[in-house]
């Protein structure tokens, strides 16, 4: 059967994370943004809404199922409120999400329930990489084994939280195939670099992490000693993008919608032009699509569809182009006053670039 | 519960309809591509005998049948999915050839106008004849030749007769899909639209059912066109035609503040638009897998979850055109899943109208420029489907009308504050 409704349950949850991202988020996101972060207040409060808790299951500490649609739907409406705050409050995602999908019983048992359990803490992964065909399935940060355990190598950047990281969920090269290893950020050779800027979620800390000769013991290695497939968490990661990607298209789609609408020009609003009005309903098209398609790839791979894999990457690539052509447009619809800081436009549009890099940042 | 699980008529249909395309529609696609104005019989007296057998009468899901159904349905408690079925046959039947699929026997538009607007006893009088022996055809006539998406401008005037109860047409009408296959070659009817007060503008547009034999109708040339070929394009003089006074569709009563009239006449759009969104899908569809089936051949496949810098320019657009199509269907089945579960739909009706003419229009134009020499030559059925594919965005409102009708939609004003 075809739906397009979500349950119940799903639209509870929609709604709480929509209250938080426009009473909180979208509230103190420009001043994130200039700051360089949110108030350690703020994240606590979007973790309380229980999305990635709600993730786990109650025998790692958690209080549901894991459901890539749910997240979907999550993080779509987080990053209605802002990206940079929706990566903040799940970065603990990016290190208990893998684990929980590929991780091994004891892996689960150890690290999920003190993160399900407890406030928002700062775990996470490195996954980027400085090189401009960054390849989630080629990376150049090696693993080598060694004396029965593993050496890692190598350069990351766009780690969130890394200066006060509790464990690394680091990614790396293993004899070509791609592999995670949980690290703790006191082994020698992990190095925290300086913080870095960048085009946009300047209100999340990211830092450059580089991994000299950095040992791992084999039970560390994602999945124990024989690893594991990290197809569905590249999967995870993809939709993220996507549904996030929505998020903040939705957010400028509608400011630029309701600027237009009270904006005068000629004696009439500037929505009633149609160079503006056709404008916003092809963002509106475009928006509503690609939601379909990222939802569509959700649900295949809840429901492990041999296809899932392509379908996330095709939502992927579809939000990228669709958030930087709406959010272009949002600017251009406020015309000189969208280029100006006090509007949102200008930071969505500086977000919306970065849905093709920032991939490894953001999960479901 | 979001859900995209294909329910189970739907993937036996589908499975059904792919044998008629494959083997009854691409055989001769080209054949009456080059053969303009011939009709294809073997394809419609088969689709006939089919729709006949399988109690499928017109092509617009009938509430009537449902309500006939109510207990079956009730103790199977399955959401209704006629339209869904419809979007699926449609873009498969296009999928196999657009231009053969316009020549399906069954109500097509008019019917879909009678379904919409019609009264019980409408439906049943003029629905009925899609059942009987020899296949029917059903055509809507609207388009004049000074105005087109400006339907308010019609001109074609109706006149109620006292003395005989009947309206009396006169006027001009061009582009009827199928009109000739309506009023000559079948005893089916065109729903024709007039004025019953040129002086109310919209309020006074009624739809008016026309039925084949009436006196002062004719059709009076058939268009010559860059693509569609198989379907016939026809013009429609009326003068001085005679209709009973209950061929209208819908109230002859005229309320002058208000386009209820009017309004209610263009809902039908909203069960239209998604099903020719449908037709645009097919098509590209196709064209999508004729290109990925000439790459293969050249041992070219298609790399999936390759981050963009590191893929061939090929690989680029055919994922684009995977990405514009995939999600151009998905509001295809959005919006026929509203219509099938009585949610008004005009927003996403226009949205999947407008995003299907695009893409079917991409891709099929980028097809035809990556397969080069091949994709222009007509050995190849590239070249055809993008003359057929440049339709979608034109007919059942063009790319522009819908654009204003999604535009309308979002920001919630009337067409005298968005004109």
């Amino acid at each position: 059967m075809y739906s397009f409704e979500p349950t119940d349950e799903q639209k509870m949850l929609i709604d709480a994370v929509n209250r938080y991202a426009l009473n909180d988020l979208r509230r103190k996101a420009h001043e994130a943004d200039e700051g360089y972060g949110f108030p350690q207040e703020i994240i606590d409060k979007g973790w309380q809404l229980g999305v990635l808790q709600g993730s786990i299951p109650e025998t790692y500490g958690g209080f549901g199922e894991h459901s890539a649609l749910t997240g979907v739907l999550a993080a779509e409406e987080m990053s209605y409120g802002d990206l940079a705050g929706t990566l903040a409050v799940l970065t603990p995602a990016l290190f208990a999400l893998p684990i929980l999908a590929c991780g091994s019983e004891e892996q689960k048992k150890t690290y999920l329930p003190p993160i399900a359990e407890g406030g928002w803490q700062p775990y996470t992964a490195a996954c980027i990489e400085p090189f401009f065909d960054f390849d989630l399935l080629e990376m150049r940060t090696i693993a080598e084994k060694k004396n029965g355990h593993y050496v890692l190598r190598g350069e990351k950047i766009y780690v969130p939280f890394a200066n006060e990281a509790r464990q690394f969920l680091v990614y790396a090269n293993l004899e070509g195939r791609t592999q995670g290893f949980i690290v703790d950020p006191n082994t020698p050779g992990l190095i925290v670099g300086e913080r870095q800027k960048t085009l946009g979620v300047n209100a999340l800390p990211i830092y450059k992490v580089s991994l000299e000769d950095v040992i791992v013991p084999a039970e560390r290695r994602l999945g124990g000693v024989n690893g594991c497939d990290l197809n569905p968490v590249f999967d995870l990661m993809r939709l993220a993008m996507a549904a996030m990607a929505v998020g903040v298209s939705r957010a400028a789609f509608e400011y630029s919608r309701d600027y237009a609408k009270e904006r005068e020009v000629f004696g009439v609003k500037v929505a009633q032009k149609q160079a503006i009005a056709f404008m916003l309903a092809e963002m509106a098209t475009e928006i509503e699509a690609i939601r379909l398609l990222t939802w569509e790839a959700a649900w295949m791979v809840d429901k492990k569809r041999e296809e899932a894999s392509k379908q996330a990457y095709l939502a992927h690539i579809g939000a990228v182009d669709m958030a930087m052509m709406v959010t272009d447009r949002a600017v251009q619809i406020l015309g000189g006053h969208g280029y100006i800081r006090e509007h949102p436009v200008e930071l969505w549009m500086r977000n919306g670039r970065g849905f093709a890099m920032l991939t490894g940042l953001g999960i479901i | 519960m979001i859900e995209f699980e294909m329910p189970k008529p739907i993937a036996q249909q589908r499975y059904v309809l792919q044998t008629i395309a494959e083997n009854m529609m691409r055989p001769v696609s080209r054949y009456f591509d080059e053969h303009e104005h011939e009709i294809p019989w073997d394809y419609i007296n088969f689709m006939h005998m089919a729709m006949r057998a399988t109690g499928a009468g017109s092509m617009a899901p009938s509430s009537e049948k449902k309500e006939g159904a109510e207990t079956e349905e009730k103790k199977e408690k399955r959401p209704p999915i006629g339209y869904q079925m419809l979007a699926f046959m449609l873009e498969m039947l296009s999928w196999g050839d657009v231009g053969i699929y316009l020549c399906t026997p069954g109500g097509g538009l008019g019917a879909a106008a009678v379904e919409a607007a019609g009264t019980p006893e409408q439906k049943q009088k003029f629905l009925a004849r899609f059942s009987e022996e020899k296949p029917v055809f059903a055509a809507m006539a609207m388009t004049e030749p000074h105005c087109g998406s400006d339907t308010s401008a019609i001109r074609t005037t109706a006149v109620l007769d006292r003395n005989t109860n009947e309206w009396v047409l006169n006027g001009e009408k061009i582009f009827v899909t199928a009109g000739h296959k309506a009023l000559v070659e079948s005893n089916g009817f065109v729903v024709v639209w007039a004025t019953i007060d040129p002086s109310a503008g919209r309020a006074g547009i009624r739809s008016f059912v026309v039925e084949a034999g009436t006196p002062g109708v004719k059709v009076t040339k058939l268009e010559h066109k860059m693509g569609i070929r198989a379907s016939d394009t026809a013009s429609i003089v009326l003068q001085d035609a005679r209709v009973p006074f209950e061929n209208l569709l819908g109230s002859p009563e005229i309320q002058p503040d208000t386009s209820k009239g009017f309004k209610g006449a263009m809902a039908t759009f909203d069960a239209t638009r998604p099903l020719v969104a449908a037709t645009g899908v097919g098509v590209a569809r196709a064209t999508l897998e004729l290109v990925k089936e000439l790459l293969a051949k050249q041992g070219i496949q298609i790399r999936y979850g390759l981050p963009r810098s590191k893929l061939t320019n090929i690989e680029r657009e055919i994922i684009d055109m995977e990405v514009m199509l995939r999600s151009a269907w998905l509001l295809v089945l959005k919006a026929v899943w509203m219509a099938d579960n009585r949610k008004p739909n005009p927003l996403e009706a226009s949205m999947a109208k407008l995003r299907a003419g695009d893409i079917v229009t991409k891709i099929t134009q980028r097809a035809v420029e990556l397969m080069g020499p091949i994709g222009y030559s007509r050995d190849y059925l590239l070249e055809k489907w993008f003359r057929d594919a440049k339709i979608t965005d034109i007919y059942e409102g063009t790319g522009q009308i819908n654009r204003l009708v999604v535009a309308r939609n979002i920001l919630g004003y009337s067409g005298r504050e968005l004109r």
